[in-house]
């Protein structure tokens, strides 16, 4: 059933290759020209990837998040500021620092996660207001924390960004990065790593493990599951702060990993997009990796694109506008949802706060 | 499960019904939300003392800013125009059961197709247009370019099922994309000095008039309050209105009842859409003058915990809105007296937005007895 869907992914993802190939193909060998499109769309997925872990996690116990954006957001600046305030303020060497950074985003989207949390299952608020609450809030905070640490009447820095102690180094598997045209794959930050490591962990605990049996028997039918003795409310909490967790790491990527500087909305729609790639990927980890591996091969097209403008046919000249290519992955999502290639079916009793005193 | 367009239940029924228990009743509602206002406040001046301000200080300058003076309640009217036309737009959505967060894009693309008519017209024309009917062409031009784009993502869950919270964000991004695109390109503004992404000036004859020459208040804000009578007209005495708020409390009702969902659903979004729009061509006629790139203040997102805090009702939405009006004229001068960046009145916003979506902290905090609402504005991916 899912064979149709993969189809369609690597048919764009060759595609795209293919016109970056072709257009490249005078100037830079196309063994490398490959090489390079696979490395920068795995790196574009990993935030991708991880969010739309983080959105498995909730849904399959029964509570949707589309605070996800929300969630990386905070954790890319938290994450940040606290890597420069250890390397700046503290003088720590730049590994540490980063690696502390990391951590603090973990446990920043964590936070976050636990906030949905507390809205949702506690309070049953509607839970796709509850998402746009921490939407909202981390847009709020993080761009007042940015101007006030940095510019503010008491800034931590004096009105001056310091040096950024750089990003996360790259890790080389020996061997299988020398594999000629995928060995991109095996060249990646530890991120990056993680993200892919963290999807096969991610299914073999939802569908190999008791935990998992519980995650997705109360995102199903929460009542059976309570009458079989499974805490529900519980179960959801822990979900729902594992994922902010994961989250949190998606968003140490935008700042820790991919450049060393915070804007205020950075994320730019990446946890909604995380979100699409949830749905078409049907709500399992490895669905959702492939389907984060089309919006990265959108966005490496997009970005090779740039480097060979002056080689594009005079008749899709406008094509160098970056705003015009910067559409396809947003407009891609929108496809992908409309189910084209495939319906998906939620978990049933996704988006319906439990209420232990009612009968339904 | 209570719908949103049930009135609140306000607990047992009171046995008398003099002057009092008539107030006591009217102000009942409101409670929740004016509570969740002080208490977001009252996180605000923490913040605000924690990031070295004095919060009276702070509190009375936006004061200042925004009732203090003539020319400040007239900014504050300004400020509030598009916050009304976007609230209502989100508002309306909810009340056909749908979650409309696109009125951002919405908004951009009705600013762009108003200001494309409004410089546009009379060179294609040949000659000036006289301004009865060049001004309401350029407010009604942005409204039919929000409602087209918001009848996408309408068109595309009534005929496959996708669900609009994503698609509407995902056209957000989808229109201010093609809106840089437009005014990088095609709709740069030529004039030689000229080096940012605008459009040339629209003429005189699509400008919206001020109401006082010495103020910046316009026609607008007059027109966005006959808008929210309209709208409450609407969805209270119409048949239309009632089939959006029946298919927002249950589209399996509404279907059994013979009515045609997908269209109604359409037929929301496409209204909803069409006040977004309203909203941006009102700013490009009667402010700017022009469509500048990055002239909206995020009013798309702010208008989400508007409608909320209105309770998705157009007689809340106006008084939410000239709150929110109000924080953000008075805002500036609140930054200039205690250094405190203005983006602090973003966290209170969406503190507030919080504190009335958990109305349940609200009413644990304030000891406040009645039953709580169970607002089901929204479902699962599902439906």
């Amino acid at each position: 059933m899912d064979y149709r869907r993969y189809g369609f992914i690597a048919a764009i993802v060759v595609v795209l290759i293919g016109i970056i190939v072709k257009l490249g193909s005078g100037t830079v060998p196309a063994g490398s020209i490959v090489s390079s499109m696979i490395g920068t769309t795995i790196a574009v997925a990993t935030p991708l990837t991880l969010g739309a872990l983080c959105g498995i996690c909730c849904e399959r116990a029964g509570v949707v998040n589309i605070g996800i954006e929300g969630m990386m957001l905070t954790a890319a600046f938290f994450g940040w500021f606290a890597s420069l305030y250890v390397s700046s303020i503290l003088g720590v060497g730049p590994m540490a620092s980063l690696l502390l950074g990391v951590f603090i985003a973990i446990v920043s989207g964590a936070l976050m996660g636990a906030l949905h949390a507390l809205l949702t299952v506690t309070f049953e608020v509607d839970q796709i207001i509850a998402g746009t609450v921490v939407n909202l809030l981390a847009m709020g905070m993080t761009g007042f924390c940015n101007r006030q640490l940095f510019f503010g009447a008491s800034s931590a820095f004096g009105g001056t960004i310091p040096r950024a102690p750089g990003v996360l180094p790259h890790i080389r598997i020996p061997l299988l990065a020398d594999i000629p045209l995928i060995g991109g794959v095996f060249d990646q930050q530890p991120i990056a790593l993680a993200a892919l490591v963290l999807v096969f962990i991610a299914h073999f605990v939802l569908f190999f493990t008791q935990w998992g049996l519980r995650t997705r028997s109360v995102g199903e039918h929460p009542r059976a599951a309570s009458a079989a003795g499974i805490d529900v409310l519980k179960v959801r909490w822990a979900n729902i702060v594992i994922g902010g967790a994961i989250a949190g790491l998606g968003g140490a990527y935008f700042t820790l990993e991919s450049v060393p500087s915070f804007e205020p909305l950075m994320t730019n729609g990446r946890g909604f997009i995380a979100l699409a790639a949830m749905i078409f990927g049907n709500w399992k980890p490895i669905g959702a990796l492939s389907a984060a591996l089309v919006f990265g091969a959108a966005q490496a097209f997009q970005i090779n694109l740039q480097l060979f403008r002056d080689v594009i046919p005079p008749k899709f000249t406008f094509l160098q506008q970056s705003s015009v290519v910067g559409l396809v992955p947003y407009v891609l999502t929108l496809i992908i949802l409309t189910g084209v290639i495939g319906k998906t079916t939620p978990p049933a009793a996704d988006g319906v706060p439990y209420d232990r005193e009612r009968r339904s | 499960m209570t719908s949103p367009t049930a009135a609140p239940s306000s607990g047992p029924a009171a046995p008398q019904t003099g002057p009092r228990e008539k107030v006591l009743k009217f102000i009942a509602p409101w409670k929740v939300p004016a509570l969740a206002v002080l208490t977001a406040m009252a996180v605000g001046a923490i913040l605000i003392a924690v990031a070295g301000g004095d919060p009276l200080s702070a509190y009375s300058g936006m004061f200042e800013g925004s009732l203090g003076s003539p020319r400040a309640i007239a900014e504050t009217l300004v400020w509030s125009t598009p916050y009304i036309l976007t609230g209502l737009s989100v508002a309306l959505a909810f009340q056909g059961g749908l979650f409309n967060i696109g009125a951002e894009g919405q908004l951009a693309l009705g600013a762009v197709l108003a200001a494309l008519v409004g410089y546009g017209l009379p060179a294609i024309l040949g000659g000036s247009v006289p301004g009865i009917i060049h001004v309401p062409l350029t407010i009604l031009a942005g409204g039919l370019a929000g409602a087209a784009w918001a009848g996408i993502p309408g068109w595309l869950k009534a005929r496959t099922g996708a669900h609009e919270v994503i698609s509407t964000i995902m056209l957000n991004y989808v229109a201010l994309n093609a809106v840089s695109f437009l005014l990088n390109g095609p709709m740069k503004d030529t004039a030689p000095d000229n080096v940012i992404a605008r459009t040339p000036l629209i003429a005189e004859s699509a400008s919206l008039a001020p109401i006082l020459s010495s103020f910046r208040l316009h026609w607008g804000f007059p027109l966005a309050l006959v808008a929210a009578w309209g709208v409450a007209w609407m969805l209270k005495k119409t048949t239309l209105g009632f089939e959006i708020r029946t298919v927002g409390a249950n589209p399996e009702a509404a279907r059994y009842a013979g009515m045609h969902v997908g269209r109604t659903i359409v037929v929301s979004m496409a209204l909803s859409g069409a006040l977004a729009g309203a909203a941006g061509a009102i700013e490009v006629s009667a402010l700017n003058h022009r469509h500048q790139l990055g002239f909206s203040q995020g009013y798309g997102f702010d208008a989400i915990a508007i409608a909320l805090l209105g309770k998705t009702k157009p007689a809340g939405v106006v008084p939410a809105a000239l709150l929110f009006g109000m924080m953000r004229s008075g805002a500036p001068r609140m930054q200039f007296l205690t250094q405190i960046p203005v983006d602090v009145i973003s966290v209170i916003q969406a503190l507030i937005l919080l504190f009335v979506a958990a109305d349940v902290m609200v009413r644990r905090l304030y000891r406040l007895k009645g039953d709580r609402e169970r607002v089901v504005i929204t479902r699962g991916w599902g439906s």
